[in-house]
């Protein structure tokens, strides 16, 4: 096993990998940027290196600086955590390059899938069902505009290089296709500098599932059974469960059984090795391949806390070439859990809320975790992401987590700046949310203030 | 007259008018990012730029004047 690691991330995540990677006895090394030097991450590692002024290409960006700080401190991995560099096969062929560990899947895996046209080609040729689109990225609105009528309407248009959902819009007839391509394309430039969009089938009220994925160097890959996040706004996750309300009690089993199987085969498809997140959607009965996360995902809690797998340790332990010595038999859901990413942003306006956190006092009791980047006194900058937190509430079952979900978010104080903690709290207590009957167009219609 | 301000916390992105230049109400002026968004600051109404009171890349509270109409 590795003796030190370096975490090239900040707040949240990097607090909980290195809390992992302590407990493993490996020695630790922060990166932070000026704006974050006061974030209790800094404080935690073992070692800490200032990397750069406050905006994220000049710090948390900044790959050769980030190796020069591994380097220095005598590093042998470096733990990417989730955006930032961590979906870069660049990133972890510079790593690789320069004699350190990538502590993520094989560079090539993350280029094959970095490509969604070519990823959905590699995997619709393993037998992996896709969402009816295009097989390569369009030249011109006209191809467009034949491509949409061939899939069937309304289509979606999206950025082939992209990710968060940016640059995406529906055409819902003809006369909106060639718009809807134009503004795609402008917003593929400007956001990825590359031009490619390709069109979709878009279903109006689709779940959004996933299935976690963990495999070692050595051909052994299972999966750590899915997560449900169709709560989201604007193709961000807002809320994750697991398990699935869809799959609860053993219902829709075979359904559930051939997308787990689709999961594992998408990731062989791909040469897929430590652990990442294979994204179905969910419609009329079917389940349609949409991309592979290659990265640990911002909800992993809930599968570990749910099935006992201990995902950033087997990500350090296969990133180090152990073996992973989880069967796919051990893996077996206990309960229910549900993650609820706190945002700094008014729950109204979803406006982004940056200041100081003067009161900041967290819900506790029985089943409720948080994993947070900020302390009471913290300020938190408009540099970065607007998730600060997540509340993880777990229960025996999906009422009980549900309870102690409300409980928990009724009694969560933040002082200082505005959160979605409200908006939470409307979800938990929609009549539709407890019953289970959850698309990915819930926030548009539900949960109104 | 009329101070338009940064509704939000952030950092100026872009600028879209010059000083002289005529607008009309609902036009972008400013972009503040923040927190990976990007804000468009809006004219509340029609007039001329008397005024740009920010630079790009610079940090702007909520509040402060970024662009002054006549």
């Amino acid at each position: 096993m590795f003796k030190k690691l370096l975490i090239a991330n900040r707040a949240e995540i990097a607090r909980r990998i290195n809390a992992v990677a302590q407990k493993m006895q490996i020695s630790t090394v922060a990166i932070y940027s000026d704006a974050d030097r006061d974030l209790p991450f800094v404080r935690e590692a073992d070692e800490a290196i200032r990397i750069g002024p406050a905006p994220a290409r000049e710090s948390y960006l900044n790959a050769a600086a980030i190796l020069d700080a591994a380097k220095k401190t005598g590093a042998e991995a470096i733990h990417p955590g989730y955006g930032f560099l961590s979906e870069s096969g660049e990133f972890a062929r510079a790593c690789r390059a320069s004699g350190l560990v990538f502590v993520g899947p094989p560079a090539d895996a993350m280029t094959r899938m970095k490509d969604k046209s070519e990823a959905r080609r590699i995997v619709s040729a393993a037998g992996v069902p896709v969402v009816p689109g295009t097989e390569s990225t369009l030249p011109t609105a006209s191809a467009a505009a034949e491509e949409a009528e061939r899939i069937g309407f309304p289509v979606l248009c999206k950025a082939a290089g992209g990710g968060g959902g940016i640059g995406m819009a529906v055409a819902r007839n003809l006369a909106e296709v060639e718009k809807v391509f134009r503004q795609c394309t402008d917003r593929a430039r400007a956001a990825f500098g590359r031009e490619g969009v390709y069109l979709e089938r878009y279903f109006e009220s689709p779940r959004h599932i996933e299935v976690q994925i963990l495999g070692d160097h050595h051909g052994h890959l299972i999966h750590g059974l899915e997560r449900e996040c169709s709560i989201q706004r604007r193709h961000q996750k807002v809320l994750e469960e697991a398990p699935s309300p869809l799959f609860a009690g053993g219902a829709n089993a075979q359904l559930s059984s051939e997308m787990l199987q689709a999961a594992l085969t998408a990731a062989r498809a791909f040469g897929y090795a430590n652990a990442g997140t294979v994204e179905f959607l969910v419609a009329e009965g079917a389940f349609y391949f949409i991309e592979m996360n290659v990265r640990l995902q911002v909800e992993h809690p809930i599968t570990e806390l749910t099935t006992g797998l201990d995902l950033i340790g087997w990500q350090l332990r296969i990133a180090a070439g152990e073996a992973l010595a989880v069967k796919q038999s051990d893996v077996v859901r206990r309960g229910a859990a549900i993650e609820f990413r706190i945002y700094a942003e008014d729950p109204v306006r979803f406006l982004p809320s940056p200041g100081t956190l003067v009161r900041w006092s967290p819900p506790e009791g029985e089943g409720v975790r948080l994993d947070s980047g900020y302390e009471q006194s913290n300020v938190v900058t408009p540099h970065y992401d607007p998730m600060i937190a997540k509340l993880i509430v777990s229960g025996s079952t999906r009422a009980e987590a549900i309870e102690r979900s409300t409980r928990a978010l009724s009694s969560f104080a933040v002082e200082g700046i505005k959160t979605n903690i409200p908006l939470h709290l409307r979800i938990v207590q929609d009549p539709a949310f407890r019953s289970g009957a959850v698309d990915t167009s819930f926030l548009e219609h539900r949960a109104k203030p | 007259m009329a101070d338009v301000l940064a509704h939000i916390t952030g950092t100026v992105w872009k600028i879209e008018v010059k000083v002289g230049q005529s607008v009309s109400a609902g036009d972008t002026l400013v972009i503040i990012e923040s927190m990976k968004m990007e804000m468009p600051v809006e004219a509340p109404q029609g007039g001329t730029v008397a005024e740009i009171r920010c630079a790009e890349a610079q940090p702007v509270n909520e509040g402060d004047v970024l662009v002054v109409l006549r």
